[in-house]
């Protein structure tokens, strides 16, 4: 076993090495511009995306034509939701999403929103961070034009009842987007069954190359427009223009390809997996708390709070393992995690969360290590806590009148 | 973000991490910070003929605040009550070489000295 242990799969995972393998043609052999139309370099390169855009067509249960290639689900989520708002802005103006979304989806809303171009509806999410369909249709007026809700949370792993969302969507003739981002390749995903019309994903999450993601653009019932965010060349049926990044495109695709041949059994190792190191975790942690949906939940995650022990000392503690937290020391803005704080958890158990994300290449024997790691740092970090003294002398945390700063 | 060495020496190897009964003769206790801010500290002295003989530390937070703390009790030990109130955060800061979003932790641990010293004081001055 090999240290240290990459257990951080929701922010990007290891390339697979036969995603590679496709790639490696088309930097230097194959190099051309998938847009040149009058020789073989363009044909090359054209058939190459074409045939990645089937692959990935295939995975979500698409057309091919109804691919956008972009640059990342950070700017498929800015292209759906400022492309909806300017195409449709004689409609109306109103967007609804949810408190926990990815920061691409809520800081897009906020950007419309401060401009005076859209007024956003944040809805709220139950104990397990999902959203509620009745609260949906209870929110939607006549100048909603976008329903924005995500597959699968990236912190907890919970997963929406998007259907019912898209059910909703379609009744009332509002266009629906959802961040997939973390539920593409992991889960399985139809768009037609799901009654999705705009859904952003990305390939490193999926074992395949950073630098391309895309935006699934429903092509009939109802066809969706967009207005493009980029004026160029007109690339991707003049929503998305740039020249397409060649071998990323082949990556992505070839990525798609595995997930779908290999989803069920990841899925079903990853839950074995994940379900043995909670196990063992919690029954040997006193006062250890799970976030997010007991089972409905993306195959690897694991978000469980500590309490008594800070995150970010967590980490510190078990530096040969790759892993995350919700603690404001470990995020930018020095704020605890706002989508723990958005399931009720309260701040002081959101500093003392900890994301496991397991994936496609993660073993038994690293598994068993985390397990023994986190019983041991967890233990040391207690018997350093005073609140853990406290709170064995039989002293209300709660009670204490503590001195904010 | 990269620890220095020193932050992971005092995490690693925390230097007098435990409690004193906070009733016993010559003993100060300060508690400082709040779990919702995701750091608290508990420094304790334990002074005799005006001298610290002898410190100790629990903390919850991160591991620039466990090692703040840590390195505060060394200092305290063998200070004067007078000496100690001279600690001052920019101290931890440079001994330690925390990043500037890592100062409050300096900040806190010389709160936790100087309500270790107040606690001390206070119960002297009630004999």
């Amino acid at each position: 076993m090999k240290l240290p242990i990459f257990l951080d799969n929701h922010s990007t995972t290891p390339m697979d090495t036969r995603v590679l393998e496709a790639m490696l043609p088309y930097f230097v052999e194959k190099f051309g511009n998938a847009a040149s139309r009058n020789h073989a370099f363009g044909w090359a390169a054209e058939e190459a995306v074409e045939n990645a855009r089937k692959q990935i067509a295939k995975l979500i249960k698409a057309d091919a034509k109804e691919i956008v290639f972009t640059s990342g689900a950070t700017e498929s989520d800015n292209l759906a939701i400022k492309g909806v708002l300017e195409m449709y802005k004689e409609k109306g103006n109103h967007i609804i999403t949810s408190s926990t979304e990815h920061r691409a989806v809520l800081d897009t809303a906020k950007s419309l929103e401060a401009k005076g171009l859209a007024t956003v509806t944040y809805l709220p999410v139950d104990k397990y961070g999902m959203v509620t369909p009745e609260d949906i249709r209870n929110a939607i007026t006549d100048k909603t034009v976008l329903i924005s809700i995500m597959l699968a949370n990236n912190e907890i792993g919970t997963i929406n009842p998007v259907k019912e969302i898209g059910k909703i969507a379609k009744e009332k003739g509002i266009l629906f987007h959802c961040d997939a981002t973390q539920g593409v390749g992991k889960i399985p995903v139809d768009v037609q069954d799901m009654g999705i019309d705009l859904m952003s994903f990305t390939s490193h999450k999926i074992y395949g190359p950073k630098g391309v993601g895309a935006l699934y653009v429903r092509k009939k019932n109802p066809r969706v427009r967009i207005t493009a965010q980029l004026d160029g060349g007109g690339h991707e049926r003049g929503m998305r223009s740039g020249t397409l990044p060649v071998p990323l495109i082949v990556g992505f695709g070839k990525a798609c390809e595995l997930c779908e041949q290999e989803m069920a059994a990841d899925a079903a190792r990853l839950t074995t997996m994940r379900d043995r190191l909670q196990a063992a975790i919690m029954a040997a942690l006193e006062e250890s708390y799970l976030n997010g949906h007991p089972t409905n939940r993306l195959p690897g995650n694991l978000n469980i709070s500590f309490a008594y022990v800070e995150g970010e000392s967590l980490l510190m503690g078990m530096k040969d393992i790759a892993l995350s937290s919700g603690s404001a020391c470990t995020s930018a803005t020095l704020e605890p995690s706002y989508v723990l704080r958005a399931l009720g958890v309260g701040t002081d158990l959101a500093h003392s969360s900890i994301r496991f994300g397991l994936g496609r290449f993660n073993t038994d024997e690293e598994i068993d290590y985390t397990i023994k790691k986190v019983i041991e740092v967890v233990t040391k970090l207690r018997e350093m806590s005073p609140l853990y003294e406290m709170a064995k002398e039989g002293v209300d945390l709660k009670s204490v009148q503590w001195a904010a700063h | 973000m990269a620890y220095s060495d020193k932050v992971v020496d005092h995490f690693n190897n925390p230097r007098n991490m435990g409690s004193f009964k906070k009733d016993e003769d010559g003993v100060g206790t300060g508690m400082v910070g709040a779990p919702e801010c995701g750091d608290v500290m508990k420094l304790q002295i334990k002074v005799q003929n005006d001298t610290i003989v002898d410190a100790k530390f629990k903390t919850f937070g991160c591991g620039s605040a466990i090692a703040s703390s840590s390195l505060a009790t060394e200092w305290l030990k063998g200070k004067t009550i007078e000496e100690a109130q001279k600690i001052k955060n920019t101290d931890i800061v440079q001994e330690l070489n925390l990043p500037p979003v890592k100062i409050h932790c300096s900040v806190l641990a010389e709160d936790a000295i100087k309500a270790a010293l107040a606690d001390y004081q206070k119960k002297a001055d009630v004999k």
